[in-house]
């Protein structure tokens, strides 16, 4: 366009613009109004760009399944329509988003709200110190009316508690968990704060849009089922969601439409029922996957080499407790620990870290382990991955250098320089180092020298899991490994896992969710349903067995272990 | 183009706000006809004997108490060791030398305890360390006249306690700054005061990268984390209070030395400020620094200081006008500064 005269410029727009609501009427007879328009959004951080051009509108009441690779840039997307500050902060977007087809103005999360958009956050956006009702209700508890406020207004009136436990009560029952809303946040295990942070989004009122970011990371199977029929029923009652997940099962059973991005281009938007899980993951990674690279040949293990025994082992973890748990580790095994969240199977490893105070004896080589503070256990070689990797997984404001390579340099003293008396960092090998990991883990990043919190989620915890991975311990513990992990990668993560298992002999206990996942590395699996081990089952066992046993059925009973009773 | 506006960014706005200002500044020596040599031979003993001070706020942030505003806490120490050093009769280097020795030890036991204290109050140590800092002075305005000294040269000629200030020049004045000093053409060259401070930054340096360093800013930056990794992040933060207590004594020598005497009472009150809003103007935060922030950020404020206070005397030559001017200036930079504090740039 290349109009020199003014005058005539603003008459064209406005006939456009005139004949654009014209057509909007239209459109809107016709098939509906969009609700929402994303029009070519294109974001930068720095040099780095991370969305080109992306467009694709979702009609009302729709579910668009947002999908891509770890780092494609799906949560910076939906940051971006959430007004999050660390958009304005590295340089604002381009492009507009349009809803019900006005632009949208959107310069921070409480605008975001105010238009009726809700989002559940990849990262949890709760206040730890609140409660679970307060964080439910936060900034928009109910009130009551005193004398006060009948005369000095609004502002003044007081917070009606009841009817926030009310309301916080219904809306966690909608999503049917149970938990009470008087616990406060920091004392929750990580599954749990999902489904709070959920509860919160959907209280809410005049809700047009819902973007879940990786709502099923942590739940299991069942779990996510229960998400998900929830997710149905706000549909059907008018609300857009955006559905962002790794797991395409649920993608292909839940959306309508399915919208891939591909390093920040928009490679498909099409209805689902005209692809594949294949193709979506070809369509994701643009390239064909290849299936389970290497089987390895069997391992000598010794049902009575026992590198870690738990001897009624009780953990007092708030949300995860444990009770009486026993179990024998087979030194060089690969075992499995699956359960519902909130039934403690994540005690199990917080136990022995020694994040969680805990009763029982934890016996290492036969020799009790001192799990009374944190730091013996490695100490002893044994290694962790925690589950809350942004809590305790991750030096957040520190390069990606620095958390790979922090275990081995404070624990073992390496990748340093010893000078007499004092010593320095070896950057020189630490760079090496980090550089294989990220090669190995395909983690996507400007360099090894970027913070690790300016990561994508899924290249977080492939942080956590290379700092893990180098340690070469004698016992690796790994909580939810592949959380928020793309299908691709997930395989290189399960295939490391699997190599070094094989190769350097290192025992792995393995804590999940996903039942698949310990299905397709373990040699065993543990069960924990209720704060107890409900008995161990090999990974061929039916899925109605493992079903039975997680939901804490009796009759169920594992086989080739012993289950002891206390 | 793009070069250049990568580089402003990376510099960051307060630094560039700063930077400007400094240049309006040196116009005005310019059109003033202010002497410029004289100026620049202040400005570069202003940076020494405070870069010091400002580096007591590298172990302190690093190992998660954030700003030390209980810096005074080891300006008293200094402070307590300079005067025995002057009590029998320290001269020259050996003077400086024994005064940073004593002031080591009293040092390493007031930041234990005030490092005791501040893992009592996460959270809320800027606040506890102003107040601590605060009370700390008013306590030792007591001691000063009680405390057992005998030297006539540091009493009152009459009645009880130390001097309010006291001048250096039979003991160890400018004894740094003098050491090797040469001049290029007419700016002095302070090359033992340099040299000092190269040595006090580069053992930071080395610190920060040692394993030391980095256990103590990984139990800085999350707690949680070196929990996770077996680190006791309250012992990080004593060690890193222990540290900067220290550096902030030898501090207060150094400055007393370059500035040609000790001032006592109520003096060390606001010094704090001082080497904070250096730091931040560096481009520290509460919650991140490195050498470079300290060095620069010392550079800065303290040349706008060095130079402002010749401008202001040009500009109002009569009564103590300039005086105030600089004050505001000082005192300006210093609220800007913590304006600052805890964002995230
Ligand atoms: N604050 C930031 N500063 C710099 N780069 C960033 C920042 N936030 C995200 N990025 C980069 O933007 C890219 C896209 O990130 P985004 O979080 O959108 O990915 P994602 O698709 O949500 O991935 P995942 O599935 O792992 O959650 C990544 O390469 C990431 O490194
Ligand atoms: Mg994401």
């Amino acid at each position: 366009m290349d109009d020199k005269s003014e005058p005539l410029q603003i008459i064209k727009k406005a006939i456009c613009t005139a004949l654009v609501i014209n057509m909007r009427k239209e459109e809107r007879a016709m098939e509906g109004q969009p609700v929402l328009w994303f029009q070519q959004i294109k974001k930068k951080f720095g040099e780095n760009v991370v969305l080109d051009g992306v467009d694709f509108k979702v009609m009302p009441g729709e579910i668009v399944s947002l999908v891509g690779e770890n780092g494609a840039g799906k949560s910076t997307l939906m940051n971006i329509l959430f007004g999050m500050s660390v958009i304005r902060q590295t340089g604002g977007y381009e492009g507009t988003i349009y809803m019900d087809g006005n632009p949208l103005n959107i310069t921070n999360p409480n605008d975001a709200i105010h238009q009726g958009i809700g989002m559940v956050h990849q990262e949890f956006m709760l206040i730890p110190g609140f409660t679970v009702e307060q964080n439910i209700k936060l900034n928009r508890e109910p009130l009551k009316k005193n004398i006060f406020s009948r005369v000095f207004g609004h502002s003044f009136e007081t917070i009606d508690w009841d009817a926030e436990n009310r309301d916080a009560k219904k809306a966690l029952k909608r999503i049917g968990i149970d938990v009470n809303p008087g616990e406060r946040i920091e004392q929750l295990p990580v599954g749990l704060k999902q489904f709070v942070e959920i509860s919160r989004e959907i209280d809410k009122e005049n809700l047009k849009v819902l973007i879940f970011d990786e709502p099923t990371a942590v739940l299991t199977e069942t779990e996510a089922e229960k998400l998900l029929k929830c997710i149905k029923s706000f549909s059907e009652s008018g609300i857009a969601v955006i559905f962002i997940s790794h797991r395409l099962d649920e993608v292909m059973r839940i959306s309508d439409k399915v919208v891939v991005l591909r390093d920040g281009i928009l490679v498909e938007n099409a209805a689902v029922t005209s692809l594949t899980k294949e193709k979506i993951a070809e369509l994701m990674v643009g390239r064909k996957l290849t299936e389970r690279t290497e089987e390895y040949p069997d391992r000598n293990i010794k049902e009575e080499d026992i590198i870690l025994e738990f001897r009624n082992v009780s953990v007092d973890m708030p949300g995860e407790d444990l009770r009486g748990f026993s179990l024998k580790v087979r030194r060089g095994e690969i075992i499995g620990i699956g359960g519902l969240a909130g039934h403690g199977k994540m005690a199990v490893s917080n136990a022995v870290s020694g994040m969680y105070p805990s009763t029982g004896e934890v016996l290492y080589n036969g020799k009790p382990l001192d799990v009374s503070k944190t730091g013996e256990a490695l100490r002893h070689e044994i290694a962790f991955v925690s589950e809350d990797r942004k809590g305790v997984g991750l030096l957040l404001d520190q390069s990606i250098l620095t958390n790979i390579i922090f275990n081995n340099l404070s624990l073992k003293g390496e990748f340093l320089k010893s000078y007499g008396f004092f010593t320095q960092i070896d950057n020189k090998a630490a760079k090496k180092t980090a550089e294989q990991m990220i090669e190995d883990l395909a983690i996507r990043c400007t360099s090894a020298e970027q913070l690790a919190g300016s990561l994508s989620g899924g290249n977080q915890q492939k942080v956590c899991m290379a700092r893990a991975l180098i340690a070469e311990p004698k016992l690796l513990f790994v909580s939810e490994p592949t959380r928020g992990i793309d299908i691709g990668a997930k395989r290189l993560i399960l295939d490391y896992l699997l190599k070094i298992n094989y190769e350097k002999g290192i025992t792995v206990v393995m804590l999940s969710s996903e039942l698949n996942e310990l299905r397709e590395v373990c040699d065993r699996i543990a069960i924990v349903a209720g704060g107890r081990l409900r008995g161990i089952l090999g990974p061929k066992e039916s899925n109605v067995k493992y079903a039975l046993m997680m939901s804490g059925d009796e009759s169920v009973r594992g086989g080739e272990d012993s289950y002891e009773k206390d | 183009m793009k070069k250049t506006k990568r580089y402003i960014q990376k510099l960051g706005v307060p630094r560039l706000i700063m930077l400007a200002f400094l240049m309006i500044l040196l116009i005005a020596v310019g059109i003033l006809h202010i002497p410029f040599t004289l100026t620049l031979s202040q400005c570069i003993v202003r940076v020494g004997i405070n870069i010091v001070l400002a580096l007591a706020m590298l172990p302190s942030i690093r190992s998660g108490i954030g700003m030390n505003f209980g810096l005074p806490l080891g300006i008293i120490c200094g402070l307590l060791a300079g005067m025995i050093s002057l009590e029998y009769n320290f001269t020259g280097l050996m003077g400086i030398l024994m005064a940073m020795l004593i002031s080591i030890i009293f040092s390493i036991i007031v930041g234990w305890l005030y490092g005791l204290l501040l893992n009592k109050v996460k959270g809320s140590e800027m606040m506890v360390g102003t107040y601590m800092g605060f009370s700390i002075v008013s306590l030792m305005c007591i001691a000063w006249m009680i405390l057992p000294f005998h030297n006539t040269g540091i009493r009152w000629p009459m009645g009880n306690g130390l001097r309010m200030t006291i001048t250096l020049e039979q003991w160890y004045d400018r004894a740094l700054n003098e050491l090797w000093m040469f001049k290029i053409g007419e700016v002095e060259i302070p090359t033992g005061l340099i040299l000092t401070c190269a040595v006090f930054c580069g053992v930071m340096w080395l610190f920060c990268r040692s394993r030391l360093g980095i256990r103590m800013l990984a139990a800085g930056s999350n707690p949680e984390f070196s929990k996770f990794s077996g680190i006791d992040a309250n012992r990080q933060r004593i060690i890193g209070s222990i540290l900067s207590t220290v550096l902030g004594g030898i501090g207060i020598i150094i400055y007393a030395q370059g500035f040609g005497f000790y001032q006592l009472y109520t003096a060390p009150l606001m010094m704090a400020f001082p080497a904070v809003a250096a730091v931040l103007i560096g481009g520290a935060t509460a919650s991140k620094i490195s050498v470079g922030n300290v060095v620069l950020g010392t550079l800065i404020f303290q040349s706008i200081l060095s130079v402002a206070a010749p401008v202001a005397s040009a500009i109002f030559p009569e009564g103590n006008l300039s005086e105030v001017f600089r004050t505001i200036i000082s005192n300006g930079i210093i609220l800007y500064a913590l304006s600052k504090i805890g964002r995230e740039e």
